[in-house]
């Protein structure tokens, strides 16, 4: 498998059915890696024609924006789209709910303008359609499941049900945790934690978090934005359960399922 | 009689005047906010005002204190009605002056008041309760001592008062009918108070005149004082919820506005050229961000004032229950504060002179530097507030201006300008990912 970026298509004259935003998670953290690999398997599986843009692509400027700096976000912000609206880009698939946010909300008062979608979304898109086929419930399909909701996704773009209906077609059984949908709890990550220290508290976000997914007795703690994974990673490992119990983003799951037929979906 | 009714309007002109004196204050300090324009979407906000607002909404989210909030209400709304008669009666000398008009159903109405007076009494008697012997959480953060305590502590003990007021006028009255005192004439029996007038028809008529009568005055005397302390108080929320929830933000919780000031200025410092559809600012901005009131929206102080202090935003904040100083509810507060603050200062010296202070003042950036930006405080407010929208004003204040930044965001600022990516990869290896899946 071989994922074009955008400049070979367009050397060729051509222009791919989708652009996979990746964001600087899923292209340099390994966790969130496996993600980005997992949505190429399953684009692929589709037959959906998508390419990246490499190293054309940039930080959105979120983290420097909720952080305060303005300046910054825009300078990444124009140079984005003026990237996006120099290959004529429509149509964006992006894993990271901070990338979605920026590029379908805060962009087109800048001139960006596209249809951008969560992956998520897309996914359950697909499988609504009938353009990938899952695999039949096993043993471990049918185990338990929590789904962390991603702030950003949630109270902030109001999907919540996208990523639970992939889990329903997984016949996976969802065990909510005592915060969930637009009362979910945060992971601790979201407006430029990531990159600093929390402030002084009792406790950590994300461990706090973890212990009420913990809480629902679920083998596996679904989410889907590569922040609240590391998040939940590290909260699970503070637990002394990363053993036990996984994080997975719902394209893993979801990557997992594919029905080996090579002739679904063309 | 016609002492008593000049008496009652001046009481009443008294109180109209200082209110809307002290009204005209709280307009003016919130049109000291930064000018910004509400366009469109009218159906969308009007839709807001009736389903958070008028039909509590949001309050449902947390069912018994939405059912005794609810009590509540629906007992200020409709209880007014009967402060309107009472009104009349007190400028034009007359007793229950609707009643010859609408006579067969007034019992009905003001039986209908009565049962709402119960469960006022009621209601504010188990909030009491709630705040001050089972020390519900939300109301013990750090920022909940003194005022903002007693505060709501008098607005219930205020209301259980005028509500008894108004019983034991009822009472009285209906004791003196039976007895044919008078000009109390037969209204038909009103459902709570009837059966406790037979009670008291062995106090002598002329105490009971007196019991009526006073009742009647404290009544009107603590409704036209309660309208007088509304606009010192956290209680102002019963007026400003309304444009409130009409001004709210329309836009996706996690979208930050833009600011749009110095998009022509990041424009000409990366060499493109000027974008038509973004006019240039009339002025520049006064700071980046916000560093005091003055640099916030007028939208953002109107929320200030209608803050009823009801901590379901902190109560939600992830920050706060892991135990940081962050409290959203603290963020509206002292906004508040410190606009009254200003407030002060202008009614001394005729114009703002400077105090050396600013919001930055009130609120710590400890505090600031907390916030996850989830956007649950936004989400869990009854009337759309958003405690977010301050907070990251004063960040971009810090950043870009006061150059007051963690460590760890500079070295994420520098990495996304020349990696694009807040950590330190070079470009080229955006890709490898997908290399390495073959």
């Amino acid at each position: 498998m071989q994922i074009p970026t955008v400049a070979e298509l367009y050397a060729k004259g051509e222009k791919p059915e989708l652009l996979y935003w990746v964001g600087c998670a899923a292209s340099f953290d390994q966790r969130a890696q496996r993600t980005a690999r997992a949505l190429a398997t399953i684009f692929t599986r589709a037959g959906i024609r998508f390419a990246i843009l490499a190293q054309e692509e940039s930080c959105t400027g979120d983290p420097a924006r909720r952080a305060g700096n303005e300046f910054l976000f825009q300078m990444m912000a124009l140079k984005n789209i003026q990237t996006l609206n120099q290959y004529g880009i429509q149509t964006i698939v992006t894993s990271c709910p901070h990338c979605f946010n920026t590029l379908k909300n805060e962009y087109p008062a800048l001139g960006g303008q596209y249809e951008v979608w969560h992956h998520t979304q897309y996914l359950y898109r697909l499988v609504r359609e009938g353009r990938i086929s899952l695999k039949p419930a096993t043993a471990e399909a049918l185990q338990s499941v929590t789904y962390h909701d991603s702030c950003y996704l949630g109270r902030g773009n109001g999907i919540y049900d996208a990523p639970r209906d992939i889990l329903q077609a997984l016949q996976m059984k969802i065990v909510e945790m005592a915060h969930h949908r637009s009362r979910g709890m945060c992971c601790g990550a979201g407006g430029a934690q990531m990159w600093k220290e929390e402030e002084k508290g009792q406790t950590r976000v994300n461990i706090a978090r973890t212990q009420e997914a913990l809480a629902t007795g679920s083998r596996t703690i679904a989410a889907a934005c590569p922040f609240c994974n590391t998040m939940l990673y590290d909260g699970l490992k503070h637990a002394g359960k990363e053993e036990e119990v996984q994080v997975k983003d719902i394209a893993e799951l979801v990557a997992e399922h594919l029905a080996s037929d090579p002739t679904v979906g063309g | 009689m016609l002492i008593a009714q000049i008496v009652f309007i001046a009481l009443l002109v008294i109180a109209i005047t200082l209110f809307s004196r002290q009204v005209r204050k709280i307009r003016r300090n919130i049109l000291l906010g930064r000018d910004e324009q509400i366009s469109g979407n009218r159906w969308k906000r009007w839709k807001n005002v009736l389903l958070l607002a008028f039909g509590q909404k949001k309050m449902f989210r947390n069912w018994i204190p939405a059912i005794l909030h609810l009590f509540v209400y629906l007992g200020f709304i409709i209880i007014n009605l009967e402060i309107l008669e009472i009104i009349l009666d007190g400028i034009l000398g007359t007793h229950r002056l609707f009643l010859p008009y609408i006579k067969p159903v007034y019992p009905a109405f003001i039986s209908a008041f009565e049962v709402l007076a119960v469960l006022v009494i009621l209601a504010c008697s188990i909030f009491l309760i709630r705040r001050n012997i089972l020390h519900v959480r939300r109301f013990e953060n750090p920022e909940m001592t003194c005022w903002p305590r007693r505060d709501a502590n008098n607005i219930l003990i205020f209301e259980i008062i005028l509500m008894l007021l108004f019983l034991t006028m009822n009472a009285s009255d209906q004791a003196l009918q039976m007895k044919h005192y008078g000009h109390y004439y037969p209204t038909g029996s009103f459902l709570i108070t009837h059966p406790i007038a037979q009670h008291l028809q062995q106090i002598s008529p002329g105490l009971l005149v007196g019991l009526e009568r006073g009742s009647w005055w404290l009544h009107i005397a603590g409704v036209l004082f309660f309208l007088n302390y509304l606009p010192y108080s956290k209680h102002f929320h019963i007026l400003l919820a309304f444009p409130n929830t009409y001004y709210a933000s329309l836009e996706p919780k996690s979208q930050m506005p833009l600011m749009a000031d110095i998009v022509p200025e990041v424009r000409s410092m990366m060499g493109l050229e000027a974008d038509d559809s973004q006019s240039a600012p009339a002025s520049p901005p006064v700071h980046f961000g916000a560093r005091d009131v003055f640099d916030l929206s007028w939208r953002h102080l109107l929320a200030a004032y209608s803050c009823t202090e009801c901590g379901r935003c902190t109560a939600a904040c992830p920050a706060n229950q892991t135990g940081k100083k962050l409290s959203p509810r603290k963020i509206m507060m002292d906004t508040r504060d410190r606009l009254e603050e200003i407030g002060r200062n202008i009614d001394m010296h005729g114009s703002f002179v400077d105090d050396g202070k600013s919001l930055l003042n009130y609120i710590s950036e400890e505090e600031l530097r907390a916030c996850t930006t989830c956007q649950a405080c936004v989400e869990e407010c009854p009337v759309s507030i958003s405690p977010l929208a301050i907070i990251l004003e004063l960040r971009r204040y810090l950043v870009m201006e006061a150059s007051s930044t963690p460590q760890e965001w500079n070295a994420m600022f520098t990495s996304i300008e020349n990696n694009g990516a807040p950590w330190t990869f070079p470009p080229d290896e955006r890709g490898q990912w997908a290399s390495r899946l073959a």
